[in-house]
């Protein structure tokens, strides 16, 4: 079995609202291993992605512990790059290669030529070599997207996250997307800590399934999904894997109800 | 419509599915066409602001001749040749350098102030309503009103002046600071910090920059006020130490009813702001703002 890079033990969030004490999650359980696509599903207000930033460092748990290679997460730190939903998580006044350097430039982990060379390398392997010198309010959603993950990657943190990346993006740049994080995947082998509240998104991407219960965000079941992407998505397993989850939120409900239609948190 | 008996054929099933192939669109000629010379220039935003001011002038001279008075309104050829000659004997360039050098020296100091006061302000919740609250006060307080406290504070001379203008930019440029912060989006202050990015670094690198428009933007006002104020108060109080500024030069003029004179110093505090606005402003903007898309 491969070694475990994350820990996260009874794990309970709270946050406040100028009105209320919101309860994101309740005891939540999971660890991820080394070389892991985990995938945290859940309906809008289960806490995946409160969840997600108390594991990068920006919210403390009011009860249990996170740790990252046996180390508490106290703040945030460039050992967890995260990657949002939002485009401007790019800062618009640098290139698209000035921004893939900034984190390596900031941290100064590598020296200043060693870390031009992978910037132009990471770029390279997210197809965008022809617009380095671009500006980010000239690129598509689905290219900002992948400077985005050019940047968390050529750092080359312990683990990869991201807050439903393809959220914003269209159905077929989506798929794309998807594809490309996939075959980088293989290439690279690196650990990713993925939220999503489309199944189909989390069986195509996922290793491994945590399905998160509404209200507050409760563990409800781990599932595995690593033989599964678009070139079997015709296979019965796709159908079954997706029905099982399906049950699993909603309970024996019809089918009418499509969690993909929901773009909220 | 269809009767209540029987369903409702499938949708669309009645009309034939196919596929073609592309009709040649090449007889419309050229999908790009580059406009032609007389229609760029007629869209050029110089050209068209050069149109305008030279109706402005015509009317004036035309205006000025009929009245025939050049006590109350000298024609336009008669302020230029003023303008002209006071440029070569070097009055003009003099007092101009004058009123520059205090505008540069208080203005200098007010983005320093206002650097200052928007860092600690953004350090903790506490320093941004002390610095909300400050600028609330004070913006609104006409520079030239404190004029007298300074006069008391630091008598007649250039302190005086540049304590006037340091009063008019800090405040407008803290203000759209503090507002260009706040508008900065969550996740970019989040992907700085998971860099660790803390403390001035994060300010410097993430913060200004992000809230540059606006930044620019209380700059551009900060000019205008710090501008107005000066030749406000060198009108008032006059000329400081041996030479007076362009504010000094338009109230000599009045003593001697010289109003040529008048008209030729207005229009350098004119062509000073023009310049200052569409080339200077214009030039920073067009490499920043514009260039990053976060300004049109």
């Amino acid at each position: 079995m491969t070694p475990v890079l994350l820990e996260v033990d009874g794990v309970t969030l709270q946050y406040k609202t100028p009105r209320h004490l919101v309860t994101a999650t309740y005891q939540v359980d999971f660890s991820v291993h080394q070389g892991d696509r985990y995938v945290i599903l859940g309906p809008s207000g289960c806490g995946k992605s409160t969840l997600l930033k108390a594991v990068g460092g920006f919210m403390p748990p009011v009860e249990g512990s996170i740790r990252i290679r046996g180390h508490e997460v106290d703040v945030p730190g460039p050992d967890r790059m995260m990657v949002f939903q939002e485009f401007e998580q790019l800062m618009p006044w640098k290139t698209v290669f000035q921004n893939v350097l900034f984190p390596m430039k900031v941290t100064r982990k590598f020296t200043p030529s060693e870390a031009r060379e992978r910037a132009k390398a990471v770029i390279e392997k997210v197809k965008l070599t022809g617009f380095q010198d671009a500006y980010p309010h000239m690129l598509s959603g689905g290219m900002k997207m992948r400077v985005a993950i050019a940047r968390a990657m050529a750092l080359e943190p312990d683990i990869l996250l991201m807050d439903e990346p393809f959220a914003a993006l269209d159905a077929l740049t989506r798929r794309t997307m998807q594809q490309e994080l996939l075959s980088l995947w293989e290439q690279l082998r690196f650990t990713v800590l993925f939220v999503t509240h489309s199944i189909e998104e989390a069986i195509i991407v996922g290793s491994r399934i945590l399905v998160l219960s509404p209200h507050p965000g409760r563990v409800r079941a781990e599932l595995n999904a690593g033989n599964i992407d678009y070139t079997n998505i015709d296979k019965p397993e796709f159908g079954a894997l997706s029905k099982r989850i399906h049950k699993l939120l909603f309970g024996d409900e019809t089918m009418h109800a499509h969690t993909t239609e929901d773009a909220g948190a | 419509m269809n009767g209540p008996s029987g369903k409702a054929p499938l949708h669309g099933a009645d009309r034939p599915e196919f596929e073609s192939e592309l009709v040649d669109s090449g007889v419309i000629g050229d999908v790009e066409r580059p406009l032609s010379f007389i229609e760029r220039v007629i869209n050029n935003e110089g050209v068209q602001r050069l149109a305008i001011l030279v109706v402005l002038i015509v009317i004036w001279e035309i205006y000025a001749r009929w009245l025939n008075n050049s006590l109350l309104f000298p024609t336009f050829t008669e302020t230029v040749r003023t303008f002209w000659h006071d440029i070569r004997n070097g009055v003009l360039i003099d007092r101009t350098i004058t009123s520059l050098r205090t505008l540069a020296i208080g203005y200098v100091f007010g983005l320093a102030l206002a650097a200052l006061f928007t860092t600690f302000a953004v350090a903790s919740g506490v320093g941004t309503r002390i610095l909300s609250t400050l600028t609330a006060m004070f913006n609104p307080l006409p520079a030239i009103a404190l004029l007298p406290l300074a006069l008391i504070w630091f008598g007649l001379g250039t302190p005086s002046l540049v304590f006037v203008i340091i009063h008019s930019v800090l405040w407008a440029v803290a203000l759209n600071t503090l507002i260009g912060f706040r508008s900065v989006p969550e996740t970019l202050r989040m992907s700085g910090r998971n860099v660790g990015l803390k403390g001035a670094r994060y300010v410097g690198l993430i913060l200004i920059p992000a809230a540059f428009p606006s930044i620019l933007a209380g700059m551009k006002i900060g000019w205008a006020f710090a501008w107005r104020t000066l030749v406000a108060a060198e009108l008032v109080f006059g000329v400081s130490s041996r030479s007076g500024g362009i504010g000094w030069y338009i109230f000599e003029a009045r003593n001697d009813l010289d109003t040529a004179t008048v008209f030729s110093g207005l229009l350098t505090v004119i062509l000073i702001g023009l310049f200052v606005e569409s080339v200077i402003f214009r030039a920073i903007e067009a490499r920043t703002v514009n260039l990053w898309g976060m300004q049109r």
